[in-house]
């Protein structure tokens, strides 16, 4: 443990006490990440590469690439479920986001009611999912949900399943999907906007900058920090897709025109069919894609710091 | 509700004065009112379709359908759904995994952001990013490795009576914790960069030792960003249901979201039921969420700022 010569405390300056205060505290959550998170990730890579049924360890079979070559040229699911997963990140990222920075943006505006408002759009993030997913049931319920009845398609011969078409479910989970996605953005844009220096805002006014310009040319540049986050919020949220789609789906796993990554390696890792190598590649595809969005944000935000 | 919404417009003519008193401005203000409680209101529709569909009878949307006027409303529904599908006892389930994954999160990840801001050693930024980015893997990526060394690790009899990690609180408590302090680390480490290093160099000074600065120095200052965290941890952590659905074999040990499934497989024919079961389950976090509600956005200055 070398410090550098910049280091403004110096670790031998530490007494006894406070070096095992420090050893306790620091040293029980590190080991908890290691050995819970990085370790089971890590471990998850190197099954993606051998053919196991999940019961017996003396069963594991080294495959070398045998599950990948399977998963990209010969598993129906994958590609539609990589299909719905682009999908779910354009349609995220194209409407709930930028609404709910635009909320943000309007409450930020010193006017009154804005806790009623706030609370509103935010409260779909309070409830738990097992709610959410009840509240949609009863909405797109084919016989007797809210939409059909004010549709006028209920009582017809043939009402819509909105959860059952297959060319319709996915859109129907993703508006779900996006009711609660707006209030988390808007209270991130919130809280970012709280630590703008309203100076600046006072001088684009002054400089004749209209709100739309003020917006796009001065706040959302001065707020680089927290666009970052949303954006990575927003790609790891359409990446990890899981609870909402599992609950709508009827809580079976995936669903024909629901199919996400997150639900096939569930699918084959929870389910009795116990292809835990095949789970395994699935969720190595899923964590690749995911390295790639934690880096750019790990590189965006440490970067300054490094210097 | 009532008595911020009285309070409020003393307020407002204060917050309207520093501006040029045009005529436009408060015309715009309304349209921004109505926008806003416009949108409140859509998004509070599916929330009060449930409530309204809880609150009727079996007998009488059988009759009428659930798109009618109401023959008499009542809580009988809540009545039913509390003592029939054995709610408290998953409610104290619940409770016993949130509370300690909630404060061992909160403890754990401001040692680690207290470390990482205030001591100069080297790896400290290696640190902040193994936590940062250890948050956004996917649930998915780690669950077979963890299922695995959940049955590996044994427990004392008194703390589990599967005498094993898995199926026990404790597990779900552990993984909880090991996830969950990257975010906290993050937003708390950006926390408290914006306290002055004088404030505690002050302390060394008078010779208090690390773990009497962290207790009695830092963690008050904090205390926004705590009641920030708080609530979003809070209410992630009492919604989730993916780790006690692959950790937790016995269904009596579950906690209420995914126990609430029960509640849908016993009771499919009566959704009103199901609804007032569901809404229950919501107000524990609906609680945390108005109790702290106040400190919520002001807490979380996440990467805005000096940061």
């Amino acid at each position: 443990m070398s410090s550098p010569p910049t280091a403004p405390h110096r670790p031998g300056r530490l007494g006894t006490g406070d070096r095992l205060f420090l050893t306790a505290v620091i040293g029980i959550p590190v080991l908890a990440l290691l050995v819970l998170v990085w370790l089971p990730a890590l471990a998850s890579v190197a099954l993606s590469f051998t053919s196991w049924d999940g019961i017996d360890l003396g069963d594991i079979h080294w495959t070398g690439l045998d599950n990948y070559h399977q998963i990209l040229t010969n598993y129906p699911p994958f590609w539609p479920a990589v299909r719905h997963n682009v999908i779910w990140l354009l349609f995220t990222a194209l409407l709930p986001t930028p609404f709910g920075i635009f909320l943000a943006y309007q409450l930020d505006k010193k006017i009154r009611f804005t806790r009623i408002y706030q609370t509103a759009i935010f409260l779909p993030m309070v409830l738990s999912l097992a709610v959410v997913g009840f509240i949609w049931e009863i909405i797109y319920n084919p016989d007797t949900g809210l939409l059909n009845s004010v549709l006028g398609t209920a009582g017809a011969g043939h009402p819509v399943d909105w959860l059952g078409d297959p060319d319709l479910n996915l859109w129907a989970v993703l508006v779900a999907s996006g009711w609660r996605h707006t209030g988390y953005i808007m209270i991130l844009y919130l809280a970012g906007l709280k630590g703008f220096d309203p100076a600046l805002k006072e001088a684009a006014a002054l400089d004749g900058a209209n709100g739309r310009q003020t917006f796009l040319r001065v706040v959302f540049q001065a707020l680089k920090p927290v666009n970052i986050i949303i954006l990575v919020v927003t790609v790891m949220e359409s990446l990890r897709a899981f609870d909402i789609v599992y609950v709508l789906g009827g809580g079976v796993g995936s669903k024909p025109g629901m199919e996400l990554l997150s639900l096939l390696i569930t699918d084959n890792i929870i389910g009795e069919s116990g292809h835990i190598g095949y789970g395994s590649a699935l969720a190595v595809v899923l964590l690749l894609v995911s390295l790639a969005a934690i880096g750019t944000f790990l590189v965006q935000t440490f970067r300054k710091e490094e210097q | 509700m009532t008595t911020t919404a009285e309070r409020r417009p003393t307020r407002a003519p204060a917050a309207r004065r520093p501006g040029p008193a045009g005529p436009p401005r408060p015309r715009r203000d309304t349209g921004r009112h109505l926008l806003l409680a416009g949108v409140s209101l859509l998004w509070l529709i599916p929330l009060l379709w449930a409530v309204y569909t809880s609150l009727r009878s079996y007998g009488d949307t059988a009759r009428h359908g659930y798109f009618s006027w109401p023959h008499g409303v009542g809580l009988e529904n809540y009545a039913d759904a509390w003592t029939q599908s054995g709610m408290p006892h998953f409610l104290l389930n619940s409770l016993l995994i949130t509370v300690p994954s909630v404060l061992g999160t909160l403890l754990f990840s401001a040692a680690v952001a207290f470390f990482v801001s205030r001591f100069g050693f080297r790896f400290n930024l290696a640190l902040l990013m193994l936590f940062t980015a250890g948050n956004l893997l996917p649930a998915q990526v780690l669950i077979t490795p963890l299922y695995r060394l959940y049955l590996l690790i044994p427990l004392p009899a008194w703390m589990s009576d599967s005498l094993l990690l898995y199926n026990s609180a404790w597990g779900i408590i552990a993984i909880h914790i090991a996830y969950q302090c990257g975010f906290c680390t993050f937003v708390l480490s950006n926390y408290m960069k914006t306290i002055p290093k004088e404030i505690s160099e002050a302390a060394v000074v008078d010779g208090a030792q690390v773990w009497r600065q962290f207790f009695q120095i830092i963690l008050p200052l904090c205390r926004p960003a705590f009641a920030a965290l708080a609530t979003l941890e809070s209410i992630w952590i009492y919604n989730d249901f993916f780790w006690p659905l692959t950790l937790i074999e016995t269904g009596d040990k579950r906690p209420i979201t995914s126990a609430l499934a029960n509640l849908q497989g016993q009771y499919f024919t009566n959704p009103n039921l199901i609804a007032a079961g569901a809404l229950m389950t919501a107000i524990p976090t609906l609680l945390v969420y108005f109790a702290l509600q106040r400190q919520f956005i002001s807490g979380l200055t996440i990467g805005s700022g000096k940061g």
